[in-house]
């Protein structure tokens, strides 16, 4: 990497924790949601959803509804039938896997409830909601598939009759075969030590912030779609290729969008049908969800069973690991439903040097909402899996967690190293960040007071959980993504313009929804071209102004889409070195640039970049063959991933007569590589703490019998808020990746995935003594009491009990505002 | 989540709200804080033709001394509740379960008489009003009557009062000098109880002289437990009297299964809690 150029004097931009640009108009929300369009002559979408999770629907009666007042349109999916196409699949994991048609509006049959079947335009959201309640739909019940195993029988009835299976695909990796290493069963047949265990990831919702919305506007020359989406590039690239609609006729944009998590990493129905009726009507056409719409019909998360097996000898030393997976695809495909086990495929043997490994997913179609990716996707289920497994290997050995791990992982002088699973991790020291943490911990003053606590059968027992994790980030290497079927690429673009003024502006083809990327581009590009912070500006989510790209997912957009934007800076300096020799007469081998400066080395004499951009601009005086202008661009295609990792220590009290789980402490030390800015940072592993401890203690997505959502609404589906959380004590070390020029590897989702299974650790620690090897995630107080007293559920669950909107009836939130029909 | 069409008015005094209640008859809804109804009214489980806000009736606000009773306004914001002095020193109890209601937002703009009518079985304000037996007031097109909290509460989401009926105030004794707590378990800090034990206790020379303990979500309505309530009657005021007694916790309850707790833990929660509600309360 080429130095980075720093004015004397004044703190570097990379590494500054700078309050991000962007937060005075979100925090106050006086800003440009989706949903805060208004455009001339705008109707209101409302849609109906099948509250039946499998059915034949035999008729629509929708007569009432079209006479109300202000409705423009009804419309059923037999309406939409022959130009609605199918949603698309991005991912075909393998050459046989099964696709179902996936209509965004129901044609014949719902297959999960949630499914529209119906929408009405209106003048007003009001007059369009009233006009659902008017339609009556027939549905005929099918047989409902809730559970995969039982799915995957002989004689299961189907969830998609045409597939003939409700198997999507099956996906296996094996070290002998690959060569990569050795032979699993072989492994396993002579271990000494041999540790099985089944864990299920809970079905999770990724409850973004703010709801889904999409405005469409069918009145210029081009289709102008709003989108509350994290990829308006792929949006547009998907629209044209599933509508027919040609790609230069659609401009998609993301304003202002209010988090996603991978929940709006998707190309939904909903955007199709807006889209279709803002065509077929002439009119501006806008769909903003309801929250319960959002937890029926959004995609859902996580939802595997992973089977594994772990061999070792008694010294610890891992001989072997065979995982085998159910993974849920839900009812459809969605973009990347079928792959996001896939992501996780690689990261099972995570940080450990392991001999052999086999993995092997089936996915399986249920009546259920469709799942794809949330935050981590695939690496969070892998990363609690093999952490768990390494802490059950400890406690078999009876060996502290953490000698285990050393025992294991790849030592800071072996990078880089190539793991069993095939990947190359270029640069890491687990070391450093472990004894890092253990330090902040205080861990044997912890196991001092556990045993303590043990000794005098304590109510309250104490319980330590470790995690040492790495990650796949930076997605990704394009031809990597080709060689795993992926349907795109992995780059990154980026455009410099430099203004007249001097001023700056950088397109990026990454979208923000709420990450501060434009506090963290400006930071980057500021640096790289010596000029004020506030001088820049960063554009992004519109395809019109930023043409090129592969948005936001996968920690990707510092990793790859920020690289990009150096390249792009490298070239404007370029350009402006052969301008400014020109202007100072001399040549451009005698120029250095340094503080947004070209000097003739030597000498005192020297010109701004922003003189130089104005006398490109002026265009009076340019060398020969010269542009007039200094603008760049630059796609970037990583070589490689980039692996963050860390140590996390969560040290939790369990209350042994009620079940209830505090978390005392959380101590965690990532290494993220560079950092461009600490605050960002911070906040990111925050936010990624609180969605891994919510997913181990306190989130799910339960179905009825009926394949009816019954957690529908946040009096049911429990999003931990900060007074649920401890404080977290964080701290980094800093290996640079080694590739990518800028040394960063991304910090979306390494909290989510750390921190799961360091929490679910602690808990099975604290009660270990009582004779419990694993709680079920969420560990709710219920499931840890009767993991203590070995009792099982009663199977009276009336689901009648108080708790607030919970204990109304709600149907499951289907009388939330925009289900109906009868049956 | 936008609610079907209806009429609002906001009437200045009780005579108003009772004028425009019955005329709508069945039809109408009243808006207190409307921290429960709304939702109610998004998700379209109720559509009212008529809702009649008391939230401009001055009347209806406020806690004041009469004679031996403390009268708490059905308007009074939890917030007023949690910071009222008459409260404090005669009705602890009142106080600490509100402070476990929600947040500060919901606080502000919920009411105790809002959560009485309301009548969730996992709502934490009755099973204190149960403990502190206390009176509604209840204003109907034929003039007022006074229904005991034993007798107000009836089913889930379902009390005494109505449909043309108005609950003015709650009026209960003194309980000065008890000691008080309210035992609340629920999953995420900011939710409803899973169970909650109110107790409030009378000591007399280390001795238990008259305890007052009522359970939240182990039924329908609200409980008394008064098992517990005699095994502690004239016992030393110790952890061990406490224990004992919590075991009749459960006793005539019956609670339902829900996603948190089915009917056994349910049980034994009630157990645990009120062990822990009574210590407090009782100081030992
Ligand atoms: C996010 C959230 C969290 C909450 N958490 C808790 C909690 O932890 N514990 C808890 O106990 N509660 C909780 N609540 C409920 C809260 O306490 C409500 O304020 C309360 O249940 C209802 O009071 P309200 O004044 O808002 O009544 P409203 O919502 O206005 O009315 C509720 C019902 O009572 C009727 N009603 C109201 N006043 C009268 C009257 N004077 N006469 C006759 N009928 C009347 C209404 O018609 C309606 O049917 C929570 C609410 C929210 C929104």
């Amino acid at each position: 990497m080429t130095a980075i150029p720093t004015t004397p004097g004044t703190e570097p931009e990379l590494g500054r924790a700078r309050k991000r640009k962007e937060d005075a108009r979100l925090i106050t929300g006086s800003t440009r949601w989706t949903d805060n369009m208004a455009l001339p002559g705008m109707l209101h979408l409302a849609v109906l959803r099948s509250p039946i999770a499998h059915a034949r629907i035999a008729s629509i009666d929708a007569d009432e509804a079209r006479r109300m007042s202000g409705v423009q349109a009804v419309l059923t999916g037999r309406d939409l039938a022959d130009e609605q196409g199918s949603l698309p699949c991005a991912w075909p994991i393998t050459e046989d896997m099964k696709s179902p048609q996936a209509p965004p509006m129901a044609v014949d049959e719902v297959h999960f409830a949630g499914e529209v079947v119906a929408v009405v335009a209106a003048r007003s959201a009001a007059e369009a909601r009233d006009a659902l309640d008017a339609i009556d739909v027939d549905y005929e019940d099918l047989p409902v598939v809730l559970d995969m195993e039982s799915a995957l029988a002989d004689d299961s009835p189907l969830v998609h009759s045409d597939l003939g299976t409700n198997r999507n695909a099956t996906w296996t990796f094996d070290s002998a075969e690959a060569g990569t290493g050795g032979d699993v069963e072989q492994a396993l047949a002579d271990a000494e030590v041999r540790v099985e265990r089944t864990f299920r990831q809970q079905r999770l919702i990724p409850a973004f912030m703010e709801p889904r919305s999409v405005v469409v506007d069918p009145t210029g020359e081009q289709f102008t779609m709003w989108s509350a989406t994290q990829v308006p590039h792929i949006l547009r690239t998907m629209l044209a290729m599933t509508l027919g609609v040609p790609e230069q006729k659609i401009r998609v944009i993301a304003p202002d969008v209010g988090g996603g998590f991978g929940g709006k990493l998707q190309v939904t129905p909903e955007e199709v049908i807006t889209f279709l009726l803002a065509r077929r009507l002439g009119r501006p056409v806008k769909w903003t969800e309801s929250r319960s719409e959002t937890m029926v019909s959004a995609h859902h998360g996580r939802d595997q069973v992973q089977k594994l097996a772990l061999s070792a000898r008694r010294d610890g030393t891992v001989t072997g690991l065979k995982v085998e997976l159910l993974a849920d695809m839900g009812a459809y495909l969605r973009l990347v439903s079928p792959g996001v086990p896939i992501l996780g495929a690689l990261m099972f043997n995570s940080i450990y040097k392991f001999p052999a490994y086999h993995f092997t997913c089936t996915n399986v179609f249920t009546n259920k909402t469709p799942t794809d990716a949330y935050r981590g996707a695939g690496r969070p289920e892998a990363t609690f899996a093999i952490e768990r497994m390494m802490d059950e290997l400890a406690a078999e050995l009876d060996m502290d967690p953490l000698e285990l791990r050393r025992k294991n992982w790849i030592g800071r002088d072996e990078f880089p190293f190539t793991t069993i699973a095939g990947l190359t991790y270029d640069s890491g020291d687990y070391e450093a960040a472990t004894d890092r943490a253990l330090e902040l911990f205080g861990y044997r003053q912890l196991r001092e007071e556990q045993a303590r606590r043990r000794e005098q059968g304590d109510t309250v027992q104490l319980g330590i959980g470790v995690s040492t994790f790495t990650e796949m980030c930076g997605l990704a290497p394009s031809r990597v993504l080709g060689s795993l079927s992926y349907g795109a690429g992995g780059w990154e673009h980026a455009q410099i313009r430099v203004l007249p003024t001097g001023k700056v502006e950088v397109v990026t083809g990454v979208s923000p929804h709420g990450q501060g990327h434009v506090t963290a581009w400006s930071q980057i590009v500021a640096e790289r071209l010596g000029v004020p912070f506030d001088d820049v500006e960063v554009l992004h989510g519109d395809t019109q102004s930023s043409p090129r790209g592969l948005d936001t997912y996968g920690s990707r957009s510092l990793a790859v889409g920020g690289v990009a934007a150096v390249h792009a800076a490298d070239k404007v300096i370029e350009k402006a070195k052969t301008i400014a020799a020109h202007l100072l007469e001399c040549s451009e081998d005698d120029l250095e640039f340094s503080g947004g400066r070209f000097g003739v080395r030597g000498t005192d004499q020297g010109t701004g970049l922003a003189d130089v951009a104005l006398a490109a601009f002026a265009a009076h005086d340019l060398p020969e063959g010269i542009e007039p202008n200094l603008d760049a661009e630059a796609s970037f295609d990583p070589e490689n991933f980039s692996f963050p990792h860390g140590t996390h220590l969560c040290a939790t009290e369990v209350d042994t007569e009620t079940g209830a789980v505090r978390i005392r402490s959380y101590v965690c030390v990532d290494d993220v590589g560079t950092v461009v800015n600490p605050l960002i940072v911070e906040g990111q592993v925050h936010g990624g703490l609180a969605q891994g401890i919510a997913q181990a203690l306190y989130e799910e997505a339960v179905h009825d019998e009926d394949g009816t959502l019954t957690t529908a609404t946040f009096a049911d589906y429990l999003v931990p808020s900060a007074a649920d959380l401890p404080e977290f004590t964080t701290d980094r070390t800093e290996t640079r990746a080694t590739s990518n020029p800028l040394g960063v590897k991304g910090v979306g989702e390494a909290g989510t995935i750390a921190s799961t299974p360091a929490v679910v650790n602690a808990v099975v620690d604290a009660l270990r003594p009582l004779g419990v090897d694993d709680v079920e995630m969420p560990c709710s107080p219920q499931r840890v009491w009767r993991a203590i007293t070995g009792t099982r559920t009663s199977s009276d669950t009336a689901a009648e009990a108080g708790g607030g909107l919970g204990s109304m009836d709600t149907g499951g939130g289907f009388a939330a505002g925009s289900q109906g029909g009868s049956r | 989540m936008i609610p079907a069409s209806f009429d609002y008015i906001a009437p200045t005094t009780v005579e108003e709200a009772m004028a425009a209640l019955d005329e709508a008859g069945e039809d109408a809804k009243i808006l207190a804080g409307g921290q429960s109804l709304l939702p109610v009214l998004r998700m379209r489980l109720a559509d009212p033709r008529l809702v009649v806000d008391l939230g401009r009736v001055p009347e209806l606000r406020g806690v004041r001394q009469e004679g031996d009773s403390l009268v708490i306004g059905s308007m009074t914001s939890h917030h007023e509740v949690l910071g009222d002095p008459l409260i404090r020193e005669h009705a602890k109890l009142l106080a600490l379960a509100t402070r476990t209601v929600a947040d500060p937002q919901v606080r502000h703009r919920g009411t105790f008489g809002g959560s009485l009518a309301h009548a969730d079985p996992a709502g934490d304000l009755p099973a204190p009003a149960l403990a502190l037996e206390a009176d509604m007031v209840i204003a109907g097109s034929s003039g007022r009557r006074v229904v005991p909290a034993s007798e107000f509460f009836v089913d889930y989401f379902t009390t005494a009062l109505q449909p043309n009926e108005l609950l003015v105030e709650v009026r209960m004794p003194h309980w000065t000098g008890w000691g008080a707590h309210y035992e609340k378990f629920n999953r995420v800090a900011q939710a409803w109880s899973v169970v909650g034990v109110a107790a409030a206790v009378r000591t007399e020379g280390g001795a238990i002289a008259e305890a007052r303990v009522g359970l939240t979500n182990m039924g329908p309505t609200p409980v008394r437990a008064t098992g517990v309530e005699q095994a502690l009657l004239g016992r030393p005021a110790t952890s061990e009297t406490i224990r004992e007694a919590a075991r009749h916790a459960a006793e005539g309850t019956s609670p339902t299964s829900d996603a948190s707790a089915d009917v056994d833990y349910r049980e034994h929660l009630a157990e645990v809690l009120t062990g822990r509600a009574l210590t407090t309360a009782a100081g030992a």
